[in-house]
């Protein structure tokens, strides 16, 4: 007996004093594999522009939105009215109730969205960018708007529908059948593409780097715990969800995290409001640090890539993700969900993250230089002096824990169920590329869902830096496959925008309420 | 003389076979046609996973031909057999607004609920629906205990 338990003592003993290490040494080899063989990839996917410090990625995202806005005459400032009421349900036939409503499919795919962009990024864009990273942050929103409404008019008009009701949409449908329509060449290899670089950033972006974020801000709060601990518990949840079928948990944070969503807003309005006088002062030097830096290295530019960068990290416009989310609604007017995923840049990016932002400018935790006015620059860690030295989701907590000490637990919790909720809705845009890839059938699916999970438990463990950069790139190329697509399948958007236009003016598609 | 209508908010559980059972006795006494209602409760606003989004319409199928076989037509084909003229509705929706509304268009005469469910908790905090029917029924309504 007494064998039995010295050997489990020391069986228990090796596991754990030999787990973390051993995943040490995995993460070192699985590291140095990545950086050695993918590393040229990242490196061409955020490469500067010739003489800039510009990466040509974000100004392809900035430039299609801005084709998108001018080719739809601004449709995200024409059509923000008829998407509120699309919303609201005032074009709903009442005979259609029971079906998914455009408010659900918009907070669905928000769901997707807003997370950790909002908290994490936009702290990181302001503590390089400085204060003015915020404006263009804004600007590349709103006209991220109009590169919304394009992919998810897409992704509605293109889907398949199978017998059984379910459906299958997303851009690898509308390259394929939309490029078939207009007789253009490549649509399957560009589809195939674009579903190889979901499944990576879906493992990656989607996966792997919210596990490792939400292990981050759990053991902030709680103390310094093994990673793999925090991976296994949710992927076990996870896996009970989109294996298990097991819909009561992600009901339960499909809930919460709306939820945490409108409490984050409310708690940030809370503080503007509490330091009310100092609001103007705060639009002032994001205005004022927008044009010349406000003394933050890079100044014009730096500000300028870090809000576009961060914009187009925390929204997702082009990335070709909410054109799935949007595609599975059930709606005779493809158009409307253009019109209702034009919302999603807005809520997330101009107003979200510039609570963030506004809050973070606000409670003075960058650090200024009393006689120049101008921020400190911390020539070591490449961003603004800030207290503590903190950067990223940190630099967040502290802000808001300036006015509200218990804030930071609060939103380590908002972290580990954003991730959550983020996790499962890219579970299921890789699975939709998986399956276009595979096959529709059930083994298929499972073998995609049990990789994912495993995936979770690799990210949590793991602080594996080539990795997510490699993934953030994958996210990435799905732009550049999804942007190519919409610049040639724009004419069809716009057709439809037409016909529905008119028939809207004519009276034909009326209000029921 | 126009038949007049007595509109039934059905639940199809247990409790309601009472109900069905009065509503049938009423209508025979004063030769008024049933229109029997069954309300599955839906809200725009809730939340869905993607999903539960992609399942949704077929989901919606699946309990909407559920709800007929189990619940609405069983209902009709009793107070047919009790020798009056009944129609059944399925709707999603919320329960009171719903039976409201179709009162009001079927210009009915009555409606019958079950007093069922008004003992729980959550009827005692947010309300029940025979308590939200008496606050907005457009005609007179009876509780059926």
């Amino acid at each position: 007996m007494n064998r039995v338990t010295t050997f489990a003592a020391a069986l228990a003993a090796f596991l754990f004093g030999a787990l973390p290490a051993a995943a040490q040494g995995i993460d070192e080899t699985i590291n140095s594999i990545f950086a050695d063989y993918t590393g040229w990839y990242v490196g061409l996917i955020f490469a500067d522009l010739p003489g800039t410090n510009f990466s040509w990625i974000a100004l392809w995202l900035v430039v299609g939105a801005l084709i998108f806005t001018f080719y739809f005459g601004f449709i995200q400032l024409k059509g923000f009215g008829h998407s509120i009421r699309l919303v609201k349900g005032d074009y709903s036939d009442p005979d259609d109730a029971g079906e998914v409503s455009h408010f659900q499919a918009l907070a669905t795919a928000l769901s997707g969205t807003v997370g950790l962009g909002n908290i994490a990024g936009v702290a990181v864009a302001v503590g390089i960018g400085g204060p003015g990273a915020t404006f263009w942050m804004v600007i590349a929103g709103l006209f991220g708007m109009a590169t919304k409404f394009t992919e998810c008019t897409l992704g509605v008009k293109y889907r398949n529908e199978y017998e059984d009701g379910h459906v299958s949409g997303g851009p690898m449908y509308y390259i394929t059948k939309g490029f078939k329509e207009r007789g253009l060449p490549g649509g399957k290899i560009l589809a195939v593409l674009f579903c190889i670089f979901t499944i990576l950033g879906a493992l990656g972006g989607g996966n792997m780097f919210q596990a490792n974020q939400a292990h981050a801000q759990l053991s902030n709060v709680i103390g310094d715990y093994p990673g793999w601990i925090t991976g296994v518990i949710l992927a076990g949840i996870t896996f009970v969800v989109i294996v298990g079928g097991i819909k009561s948990i992600a009901r339960v944070t499909e809930k919460v995290v709306p939820f945490m969503g409108i409490f984050y807003v409310v708690v940030s309005l809370t503080i503007l409001f509490m330091n009310y006088d100092m609001i103007l002062w705060a639009f002032g030097q994001i205005f004022q640090g927008a044009f010349t830096g406000l003394g933050v290295a890079g100044g014009f530019t730096g500000a300028l890539i870090q809000g576009f960068r961060r914009a187009a990290f925390s929204n997702e416009a082009g990335i070709g993700s909410a054109a799935i989310a949007h595609s599975a609604v059930k709606t005779k007017e493809p158009i409307t969900e253009g019109y209702v995923a034009l919302l999603e840049p807005f809520i997330d990016t101009v107003v979200i993250c510039t609570m963030t932002a506004l809050v973070i400018v606000i409670t003075g935790v960058l650090n200024v230089d009393a006689d120049t006015g101008l921020y400190v620059w911390d020539e070591a860690a490449g961003m603004i002096s800030t207290e503590g030295g903190v950067s990223g989701v940190e630099l967040t907590s502290r802000a808001y824990a300036q006015s509200f000490s218990w804030f930071p637990v609060m939103l380590a919790i908002a972290v580990v169920l954003f991730a959550f909720s983020t996790m499962i809705s890219w579970s299921y845009y890789g699975l939709k590329a998986w399956t276009y890839l595979f096959g529709e059938s059930k083994a298929s699916e499972v073998t995609f869902k049990v990789i994912f999970c495993l995936f979770i438990v690799i990210g949590a463990a793991a602080s594996l830096g080539p990795v997510i950069d490699f993934s953030d790139a994958m996210l990435f190329s799905m732009a550049i496959v999804n942007i190519i697509a919409l610049y040639l399948l724009m004419p069809i958007v716009k057709a439809e925008l037409a016909h529905y236009v008119a028939r809207l003016k004519s009276g034909e598609i009326k209000k029921f309420t | 003389m126009t038949q007049e209508v007595f509109v039934v908010a059905y639940e199809g559980d247990d409790d309601s076979g009472t109900l069905l059972e009065y509503a049938i006795e009423r209508a025979k006494k004063e030769d008024a046609a049933l229109h029997i209602v069954h309300v599955l409760e839906w809200s725009p606003y809730s939340f869905l996973t993607p999903q539960e989004v992609e399942e949704r319409h077929s989901r919606r199928k699946e309990e909407l031909a559920r709800a007929k076989a189990v619940i609405i037509d069983p209902a009709v084909v009793k107070a047919s057999d009790a020798g009056l003229s009944a129609t059944g509705e399925i709707r999603y929706g919320q329960v009171v607004e719903l039976i409201a509304e179709i009162a009001r268009q079927k210009s009915a005469a009555m409606i019958f609920v079950g007093r069922s469910g008004s003992n729980s908790i959550s009827a005692r905090v947010f309300g029940s629906v025979p308590l939200g029917l008496a606050q907005i029924a457009p005609v007179p309504t009876v509780i059926v205990p």
